[in-house]
């Protein structure tokens, strides 16, 4: 198994193709805590399981103001295909050109297959990752991990919060 | 070793004795076709230990892949609410090749539940908060697809045919003895 960015690490920012005619750039969501989702491949089934299990918690990653992005080394039209066939809610960037690029940054590539580990990411609002998580590659991680990773923050958040509005009250 | 974060309640759907040495925890989805193939081994499973499992039904519907899955989880709670619970569950497993919303309507009747009242349940979601609960604590227990079973709260990561259960089943009693 590849040796993942670790916390405290800053993420390598990134411009992929999110639809045919689109970009996405992760710094451009500064501010707001950010999952990123490596996964294999679009209609592998363990794949299909774990994005559709995502599908429905955006509105809890919300709740945390969390974007979620998942990133394969599948082609736009792949992706959005497969989005259209899952009902998927949220952006398939498309690490393709050249090939694994991203993922190999992230230390998520596994170049004997030549596709993305299954790797999670949650990255706090300045853009450091906060949790990361390499799953075997035959193993769905489901969402537990996020969520914990996510509330942390949200707490971290608060207790600055309240930190802030002590010293404006002195 | 993934476990239970959220313990048997009386909100729970349990089918089997309170005293039961083994509980047997199923995230499941109406809609989903490896749900419907674990329903009748789950039954015999059950029927194997006799009043030793107890078995509990928690609802984990991936709406946007199964379209009917919340409605078929909410029609069964409005059935639990008039003490019918286990004949809805059964019914929406054993029909669903033909899982639609005429069909649950269909077993409502059957059921003798009031048409009118089921109707506005689902309109007004009346149980959507009780199976989005469902949903919550399985994925914080790490419940990643349907089915998940859980024996005396730990998640059973193996096969799910019968003898797959009942062995897992065997194993985990032996362990927990020697607690």
């Amino acid at each position: 198994m590849a040796s993942i960015l670790s916390a405290g690490t800053v993420a390598p920012d990134f411009t992929l193709r999110v639809t045919p005619d689109q970009n996405l750039t992760l710094s451009d969501l500064r501010g707001r805590n950010v999952i990123i989702v490596f996964y294999p491949a679009d209609w592998s089934p363990v794949c299909g399981d774990q994005v559709a299990l995502y599908n429905e918690l955006l509105t809890e990653f919300h709740k945390h103001d969390a974007e979620i992005l998942g990133i394969s080394v599948d082609g736009v039209w792949c992706h959005a295909a497969f989005a259209r066939h899952r009902n998927l809610h949220f952006p398939l960037l498309a690490d393709f050109e050249p090939k694994g690029e991203l993922a190999r940054k992230y230390g998520a590539y596994r170049a004997t297959e030549g596709v993305c580990e299954r790797a999670l990411f949650v990255l706090d609002r300045e853009g450091m990752i906060a949790w990361s998580y390499c799953s075997p590659i035959a193993v769905n991680p489901g969402a537990d991990g996020i969520l914990d990773a996510l509330e942390q923050l949200s707490k971290k958040a608060n207790a600055h919060g309240h930190l802030e509005d002590a010293h404006q009250q002195e | 070793m993934v476990t239970l974060k959220t313990p048997i309640s009386k909100s729970d759907h349990v089918r089997g004795p309170m005293t039961a040495a083994i509980t047997l925890v199923e995230y499941g989805d109406y809609q989903c076709p490896h749900c419907g193939m674990a329903h009748p081994i789950v039954n015999q499973v059950q029927a194997h230990f006799r009043d030793s499992l107890r078995f509990v039904f928690r609802h984990f519907p991936l709406a946007e892949v199964h379209p009917i899955a919340g409605i078929a989880a909410e029609s069964a709670e409005f059935a639990g609410a008039a003490g019918l619970f286990w004949e809805m569950h059964d019914a929406l497993f054993e029909n669903q090749s033909i899982l639609s919303v005429p069909t649950i309507f269909m077993i409502a009747e059957k059921l003798r539940l009031p048409e009118i009242e089921l109707r506005d349940a689902l309109a007004t979601g009346r149980y959507r908060n009780k199976v989005r609960g469902d949903f919550m604590g399985g994925v914080r227990s790490g419940v990643n697809g349907t089915p998940a079973f859980f024996i005396n709260g730990v998640r059973h990561d193996g096969a799910y045919d019968f003898a797959s259960l009942v062995s897992a089943i065997q194993l985990r009693i032996t362990a927990d003895s020697h607690v």
